[in-house]
């Protein structure tokens, strides 16, 4: 059996034919569905807290605070790692599904130690999220002081 | 005297006996096809233990004294223990066998470590170095998902490529005396590298290393399928054992329904979501020791290959983009009885 | 009416997302670094706050919101601060979400154990 780049290409595509790929139809729904119904309660809770005399921008961050309180809760009892397993990225892609990965990693290291574990490891997978984030923020404000006012 | 019998296959002047064995499983191998054959399932995923790395230690702790016992022997006439599992530096095994006392070779072969020990445990009995050898090989669910994939409380999609990590500890008493299916014949296998890079299809990036080594195997001692009630691979899943039997065809090898997987018999992978079947090192390991085993003693199967596989990466090389090479390990055990 | 913009919005932006892991080779990671820096720039450039103003919670919830409130919260921050705004303005804004999720994140830690899933 020859291991040469003609050989891996070959075996590439055997590979590709053979494997089952995912149910992306069904997968496609329920995204759409689980995302939706998040967005959804996101709005209930918008409206309530304006209702409550909240200005636009404190509802805004109360919102916020609320999907991932609520997100911790549920990946505490386990119950947001279920939801996951169907919903795919519509639980990945809201807010709650950013506070499900801060909380997972804080749960699952903590047994090596509240700093090096729990605290070290809370943003192993939110943690690019951030950089990037503010990273582009920061072009972003260059681009706007220079150009944009 | 010359033992070898090839490039790759040593045949053993005095066949080593496996004079007994033991597996312990977690709750979804317990409630999988062959949960009535494992001698222990344990519904706990801790063990009682506050870890999940102590846990799966104290799977190995537990079922390798469960294997001497059930062999008749003590653990003080052990010569050696040869034993490994997937955690980074194979720290589940430390701590499972620390307290045994006795004269210990740590191994690593992926999923494939239970091959390595039975070839080597064999081979040290049959050199003279040893009367009695403990093998084995343990992973566990738990700890395996947090060390190579995700926290657990994650949620997230599994693509219909992945495999789950068997829980468990599979062991064998190796020795010179008493009775029971004997080893006779051990093909080493070569690392294979077919440019696999998709960390969920494990299935695919082994398969290549099964199949060379089957092939050599049936090369060097110049039989066929025919010769064997079985062959049976590591943790292939459902696509690598399509892979593998394509590829053994190709060389020339065609495989029947004797040409089976640990992996795929572990599990309902429909009922149990398990997508494409059982893997780690556990998987191969219980399931010989667990149901084949038995049906060696009873002489339902007089011969069969076992390959447990293996496939060679770690987060580190994965993220450097490197391909994940495969290994297998082949074991001749046959029923002696006439 | 707002709700069920908000449910549509918000269904599309994660349907896109279950499309991207399903059809390419782009890990979740990856795809949440994107729907961010993506949020990002609509939001730099004025698009994103129009859909805000649609779908409500609709189009913060997702993470390309969070991107949103990172150039909103630069741009104020440059009106009222100067160029230094650049380095303050993004994390200011988003501070709220990312001490809530510390916050929440320990306290799970705090009373919840490793579990098997």
């Amino acid at each position: 059996m020859e291991t040469n780049k003609q050989a891996q290409k070959q075996y590439a595509k055997m590979v590709e034919d053979v494997s089952p790929k995912s149910p992306i139809g069904k997968n496609c729904v329920l995204a759409f569905l689980s995302g939706g119904l998040i967005c959804a309660i996101g709005e209930g809770f918008l409206q309530l807290y304006g209702k409550i005399g909240f200005a636009e921008e404190e509802s805004l961050l109360l919102v916020s605070v609320t999907l991932i309180g609520i997100s911790a809760l549920l990946t505490a009892l386990g119950i947001y790692g279920k939801l996951g397993k169907y919903c795919g990225a519509g639980t990945e892609v809201p807010i709650t599904g950013f506070a499900n990965s801060v909380v997972s990693p804080a749960i699952e290291f903590k047994k090596e130690g509240m700093v090096l574990g729990m605290a070290a490891k809370m943003f192993l997978l939110a943690g690019p999220v951030i950089v990037y984030g503010t990273l582009t923020s920061m072009v972003v404000g260059v681009v706007y002081y220079f150009v944009g006012r | 005297m010359n033992k070898r019998m090839g490039k790759q296959t040593v045949r053993l002047a005095e066949p080593v006996i496996i004079r007994g064995v033991a597996s312990t499983v977690g709750e979804t191998e317990g409630e999988g096809p062959l949960g009535g054959y494992f001698d222990c399932v344990v519904r706990d995923p801790l063990y009682g233990e506050d870890t999940w790395e102590q846990a799966e230690s104290r799977f190995v702790q537990e079922n390798m004294r469960l294997a001497v016992k059930k062999a008749g022997c003590s653990m003080q006439n052990m010569d050696y223990v040869l034993c490994g599992d997937l955690l980074n530096q194979c720290v589940g095994t430390t701590f499972g066998i620390k307290d045994f006392n006795v004269p210990f070779f740590g191994l690593f072969g992926a999923c494939s470590t239970m091959g390595e020990a039975m070839s080597l445990g064999a081979m040290l009995i049959d050199g003279g170095y040893a009367t009695n050898v403990l093998a084995g090989a343990s992973s566990h669910f738990c700890s395996a998902e947090k060390q190579f994939r995700f926290p657990l409380p994650l949620g997230i999609q599994r693509t219909p490529v992945a495999s789950r990590t068997v829980t468990g500890d599979g062991a064998v008493v190796l020795s010179r005396n008493g009775k029971g299916p004997v080893i006779t014949e051990i093909t080493t296998g070569k690392i294979v590298d077919m440019g696999v890079t998709d960390v969920n299809n494990m299935g695919a990036a082994m398969a290549p290393a099964a199949a060379a080594l089957i092939a050599a195997h049936l090369r060097d001692t110049e039989r066929t399928l025919q010769d064997y009630d079985v062959i049976v691979t590591g943790d292939l899943g459902d696509t690598g054992r399509t892979l593998s039997a394509t590829l053994l065809e190709k060389e020339g090898f065609p495989m029947d329904e004797r040409y089976k997987d640990c992996g795929l018999l572990i599990y309902d992978n429909e009922r149990q979501d398990t997508h494409m079947g059982g893997s780690g090192c556990a998987c191969s390991a219980v399931t010989f020791c667990g149901y084949y085993y038995p049906k060696l003693v009873s002489g339902e199967i007089k011969r069969m290959l076992f390959v447990p596989t293996g496939a060679l990466l770690s987060t580190t090389s994965v993220q450097q983009n490197q391909p994940i090479p495969g290994i297998a390990h082949g074991i001749v055990i046959e029923n002696m009885k006439r | 009416m707002e709700y069920i913009k908000a449910f549509v919005v918000g269904g599309i932006i994660c349907l896109i997302g279950q499309i991207l892991i399903d059809k390419t080779k782009l890990t979740p990671a990856r795809i949440l670094v994107m729907y961010v820096c993506i949020g990002c720039v609509l939001g730099g450039i004025g698009l994103y706050p129009k859909l805000v103003d649609f779908a409500g919670a609709g189009a913060t919830v997702p993470l390309t919101g969070f991107g949103n409130v990172l150039a909103k919260g630069v741009k104020e921050e440059i009106d009222t601060a100067g160029f230094l705004g650049v380095f303050t303005g993004g994390l200011k804004a988003a501070a709220g979400g990312l001490s809530a999720a510390v916050l929440f994140g320990f306290l799970a830690s705090v009373f919840a154990e490793p579990k098997e899933k």
